[in-house]
């Protein structure tokens, strides 16, 4: 580590660009959560300032992240790339300590209480230390991240929060690691692995929708089509039929065989009916292991009521919306969560499609400009981190709300700077503003 | 530095816009082409409260306000809140207990949540609201809310207006497109139910917006798809509601009906049935206890004799031959029939009470001796007309003048229930005789007015408007008019507006006919009865009916000139219609002449509805409810005091007949004594008041 720090290359200006979508994005959720819990016989200026409720509160967060975004704009970017090791063992740790000192919130053991009524997530920390020790670790000058070797380092990196968080029971943060992935497609992590992984998904959301019995027939019309088609190179090559009927077998494997395993005994019983929901078809639970080895709860119909008044909210905003604070949804609280996790059925009631449109358009520009931003970077680390941070808020954002419109299975991970959350939009704040401070010093190769 | 992936950017670049489009592409499924999610969210948030309008108020002659709007208060309660409340002193204000109190909470929590309110006591009696309100600050949760009820300030008519009652589901299904919901009120009975449409008014809607647990936040789109409430629209009846009140008074203690109507216009002055009810009875919270009573009750308070009981007109029926025999010029006023006490050409003589004296000299005299066989002659005439060819054609054309008169068919009064009563058809004699083998002589007693014919004291006032007006009628009704009468209202008053021109007499024929009944006035049967200051024209009738003693008939019009007012009265099973029915018909046509009573008359009143001609069997059936009851509540208390004593049973209790008044009310004879004792215990039958009664009984 022996830089030097370049004063002819001094550092740069900040991206204003992403400080001011940040923080239009800030606004419009504390905008959204005044929406969620508006009463209208209440003064707005004193709830605003009594600190009692949720919006509120989250001005309070924010007043809080400008401090900490300030800190960060003042620390020196080696700061992040010296201790980025130490700061991801810290989280380790913390997810740790987690399994002793937790607290149960909303049926999930991983809440450290802070006192105070504030709670920390490690998980959610966990994300930022992730980017840093994986940028780190990309960015050393013996990796080769085309040798099998590095690739798995870096996978168990990203992935060992993600199992620790699962241990935790919070399904939806382990997810999010899988964000990491997209980081290590930039860096050269064979594309096969990528598509392998999707036809697979593809193929599960598939066993889901049909039939057995008809996608065997798909599966199995689709082998003999490709074989037809091959047919020329068979004859010169035979080992490509036997990868044929080996995909094949495979894949009748997993739709016959490992699927129903998967849902049947892996996942519990609520778990399983969201995802079976999602597609819309009822999941027999007196199949789950979970279910049969506690047989004192009842079988209970599968309960879409979430996604169906989320849609039913979003769906009744029509093109233009109901208007500022009229969504009838919102203001009768038929949305469960809606100041966390169903946060954007109240923009996508009150302001319809074009409201929604806007909105997802400035996330798409605030992608599109951290992407550009990770390009213009000398570093690796620095790239490598800023694809991180893209990926985290993509994978948060994507997932967010195709759950609240009825494309995802429910799982509780809040949208990024909009949800009502204080660790949510601090760790949201530190990722974005770790970047802008690494990107004014773009010019600095820094590792 | 590693820079050779670049092109993946691309990649993940592409794969973020392919993302957002899949959201988008949803968004526009959701929020532009499925029109189903508006909807769902309306069902959701958007609650529809009915506002009910005040029903209209119905008026009488002088417009006296006889049914009208009260205001009450009922206590509602919304669970949730009442947490610390002073539950000890919440019960004494109420004298309840608190098991009561819990049972109360409980029933709102499960009825309607604990966030919600609902009634905790329905209708406050004005004490009970008057110390709630001092108090209701004290207990938050619970809160008075008013409530429009039906009130009818004179207690009387209840048979012509009628009361409300909610709705049932044979009423819902019946009325689709009317609007009604489930808990609403309707008219069951009346001119309630009659003008039902006009009375109620236009319901009005108001829309609020309810969160996830049914509370209501307040009102949806500031009010702006609210529809205001249109209070129902008022009546201006004919009633006379003092006269009605005599009428009522009047026929205290009897069984029967009174009917007044104004023969000019056709207008109801006066509608009384009895045994009656105090109508407000039936509003308010012991509405169903009243009703299950009364309509269980032997006597039938509920069954508005005027226009649904069906009597024998009896001789009351004699001037409506004479006139049919006129009208078919197969008589005139001089024509005379020679009477010596009965006629007898029919084999079995129909006997007469008067004989000889040429009492049936001419038309006029027929009707003031009121000469059977003067009358069952002229029937006899009209049936055997040679012009038909055989009786049966006669008759037909003489039931078709009795059709014509009002007999036999509905009048079409503004009531709902009026029955048609009877003149018999041919195909009923056909049945009775096998065959159409049957001729005058076998029906003869229907010309005066016995046999199967049946007219409501309605049909029977009516005729006196015919003869009173020489000819025609209106049809009665009781409302004069509505307010703010519109187009659509034509359907309820028009029929009532046609002359119905019923026979083509010369008026001075008809004068014959009226002198006549004014001759019974004068020294006929009606001679012991006045009218102070009016000379008037009546009929008596004295009814032999299958059923027991005579039922008196009395119909009557005065003055004699000038006719104001045409008058019904049957008091069943009493005796002579002079006697028992006149007076009231007298009495009542006084009231409404002279607008008050004589000192006389008055006393008259007063002896008069003291009178007890109750049948006994009916009062026997009282009799036994009661001491059944009495007996029941001494074991009650023997089981309450756990009293050994010897307990004397009252004998009269234990008397197990069999009978059933309503078959045989007539079965008395046998048990006078027992009668006499029944009397005295319970002298006023239908003014049935329970708390009295309790008293009365639990004394030995």
């Amino acid at each position: 580590m022996s830089h030097q720090y370049n004063s002819m290359r001094a550092s740069q200006k900040p991206d204003f660009l992403i400080i001011w979508l940040y923080a239009v994005l800030v606004a419009i959720g504390i905008f959204c959560i005044f929406m969620v819990e508006y009463k209208p016989e209440t003064n707005v200026l004193q709830t605003f300032l009594s600190g009692n409720t949720n919006y509120s509160k989250q001005l309070f967060f924010a007043g809080i992240c400008i401090v900490v975004a300030t800190f960060i704009m003042l620390a020196d970017s080696k700061l992040f790339t010296v201790f980025a090791n130490l700061f991801y063992a810290f989280g380790i740790l913390l997810m740790l300590v987690t399994f002793v000192l937790g607290k149960n919130i909303n049926g999930s053991k991983s809440w450290i209480p802070l006192g105070g009524g504030f709670n920390l997530q490690p998980a959610e920390l966990c994300k930022i230390f992730v980017a840093l020790a994986l940028a780190k670790f990309l960015s050393r000058q013996e990796t080769e991240f085309t040798k099998l070797k590095s690739q798995l380092i870096g996978a168990a990196i990203a992935l060992t929060p993600a199992i620790l968080s699962i241990a935790q029971q919070e399904t939806g943060l382990a997810l999010v690691y899988s964000s990491f992935f997209i980081v290590m497609y930039r860096e050269g992590l064979p594309s096969t692995i990528l598509i392998i992984g999707l036809s697979v998904a593809v193929l599960v959301v598939a066993t889901l929708l049909l039939e057995p019995n008809t996608l065997a027939i798909i599966l199995t019309g689709i082998a003999i089509l490709i074989i037809f088609i091959l047919h020329k190179q068979i004859k010169r090559k035979k080992q490509i039929l036997t990868i044929v009927i080996a995909l094949w077998a495979v894949c009748v494997g997993i739709q016959r065989f490992a699927v129903p395993y998967f849902f049947n005994n892996v996942l519990k019983c609520y778990q399983s009916t969201r995802i079976y929901s999602m597609v819309g078809k009822d999941y027999d639970c007196s199949q789950n292991k979970y279910a049969i080895s506690t047989p004192s709860k009842p079988v209970r119909k599968p309960d879409d009521y979430n996604v169906r008044q989320s849609k039913i909210a979003i769906g009744s905003g029509g093109f233009m919306g109901k208007g500022f604070l009229k969504g009838t949804q919102t203001r009768g609280k038929y949305v469960p969560e809606q100041h966390t996790d169903f946060i954007f059925t109240s923009l996508g009631e009150a302001f319809g499609f074009v409201g929604s449109f806007i909105f997802l358009l400035l996330y798409l520009l605030l992608l599109f400009r951290i992407v550009r931003v990770a390009e213009r970077q000398r570093s690796t680390f620095s790239r490598v981190y800023a694809y991180s941070v893209a990926s985290i808020l993509f994978f948060h954002i994507t997932v967010n709300i195709c759950m609240t419109i009825g494309l995802f299975p429910i799982i509780g991970i809040p949208l990024p700077l909009i949800s009502y959350g204080g660790s949510s939009l601090l760790t949201f704040t530190v990722l974005i503003f770790i970047l802008l401070k690494l990107d004014t010093d773009r010019q600095v190769a820094l590792r | 530095m590693s820079t050779y992936n670049q092109s993946r950017s691309r990649v993940i670049q592409i794969v973020f816009v392919i993302v957002f489009i899949v959201i988008i592409g949803q968004l526009i499924n959701l929020q532009i082409f499925s029109s189903k999610y508006r909807i769902m969210a309306d069902n959701n948030a958007i609650f529809r409260k009915v506002i009910y309008p005040d029903r209209g108020i119905i008026f009488d002659r002088k417009h006296r306000a006889i049914l009208e709007n009260e205001v009450m208060f009922d206590l509602m309660v919304i669970p949730a809140e009442t947490k610390g409340i002073d539950k000890i002193a919440f019960c004494e204000l109420l004298d309840i207990d608190t098991v009561e109190y819990r049972k109360r909470i409980t029933t709102a929590i499960i009825k309607n949540t604990s966030v919600k309110s609902s009634v905790f006591e329905a209708l406050l009696s004005p004490e009970m609201y008057a110390k709630l309100n001092e108090n209701i600050y004290k207990f938050p949760g619970f809160m008075l809310q008013e409530r429009s009820i039906r009130s009818y300030p004179y207690n009387t008519a209840a048979a012509i207006l009628g009361y409300i009652g909610e709705v049932d589901t044979a009423f819902l299904r019946r009325n689709k497109e009317a609007g009604y919901e489930m808990g609403d009120y309707t008219g069951l009975n009346g001119l309630e139910r009659t003008y039902e449409k006009v009375l109620m008014g236009t319901r009005g809607i108001k829309r609020f917006i309810r969160d996830n647990r049914g509370r209501l936040q307040g009102s949806f789109e500031k009010g702006m798809f609210d529809t205001a409430a249109v209070a129902g629209r008022n009546l201006y009846t004919s009633i006379d509601i003092e006269v009605q009140q005599l009428a009522e008074k009047l026929l205290q203690n009897k069984i029967g009906s009174a009917v007044a109507i104004n023969p000019k216009t056709g207008s109801v002055i006066a509608m009384a049935t009895s045994p009656s009810y105090n109508p407000n009875t039936l509003t308010g919270s012991e509405r169903r206890r009243n009703f299950g009573r009364m309509l269980l009750d032997t006597a039938r308070p509920l069954l508005n004799r005027a226009i649904k009981g069906q009597y024998p007109p009896g001789s009351t029926f004699k001037p409506l031959g004479g006139l049919v025999a006129l009208d078919e010029n197969l008589i005139t006023p001089a024509y005379g029939f020679p009477c010596y006490g009965a006629y007898t050409y029919c084999g079995r003589p129909v006997k007469c009470t008067h004989a000889g004296g040429g009492h049936a000299d001419n038309l006029r005299k027929a009707i003031a001796y009121s000469c059977n066989s003067y009358f069952v002659h002229v029937f006899r005439m009209a049936v055997d007309n040679p012009a038909f060819g055989n009786p049966q054609q006669g008759y037909l054309k003489w039931k078709e003048y009795m059709n014509t008169f009002g007999m036999g068919v509905q009048l079409g009064i503004d009531l709902p229930g009026e029955v048609k009563a009877s003149i018999p058809e041919i195909s009923r004699y056909n049945k009775d005789f096998g065959g159409p083998r049957w001729n005058s002589c076998n029906i003869l007693t229907l010309g005066i007015g016995q046999d199967r014919m049946t007219a409501t004291p309605l049909q029977l006032a009516n005729l006196m408007c015919i003869i009173a007006n020489k000819g025609y009628y209106y049809t009665p009704h009781i409302v004069d008019s509505l307010e703010n009468e519109t187009i659509e209202d034509t359907a309820y008053l028009t029929k009532y507006r046609s002359k119905h021109q019923v026979t083509h007499i010369p008026d001075t024929i008809y004068q014959t006919i009226q002198e006549g009944m004014h001759d019974v006035t004068i020294y006929g049967t009606a001679a012991s009865l006045k009218v102070p200051g009016h000379e008037f024209c009546a009929k008596t009738g004295t009814a032999q009916n299958p059923h027991g003693k005579n039922h008196a008939v009395f119909t009557a019009f005065a003055p004699k000139e000038n006719p104001k007012i045409a008058v019904a009265v049957v008091v069943e099973n009493s005796g002579y219609g002079g006697t028992w029915a006149g007076p009231v018909a007298t009495l009542l046509m006084e009231k409404y002449l002279n607008d008050t009573l004589t000192i006389e008359s008055e006393k008259r009143v007063e002896s008069f509805s003291k009178i007890d001609l109750i049948p006994a069997a009916i009062k026997k059936w009282y009799f036994r409810k009661d001491s059944l009851r009495a007996v029941r509540e001494r074991e009650k208390e023997k089981e309450m005091e756990q009293k050994a004593d010897e307990i004397e049973v009252d004998t009269a209790a234990n008397v197990k007949t069999t009978f059933d008044p309503e078959a045989e009310p007539n079965k008395k004879e046998n048990d006078k004594n027992n009668n006499a004792a029944t009397v005295e215990k319970s002298p006023v039958i239908l003014n049935n008041n329970d708390k009295k009664k309790k008293k009365d009984t639990v004394q030995p």
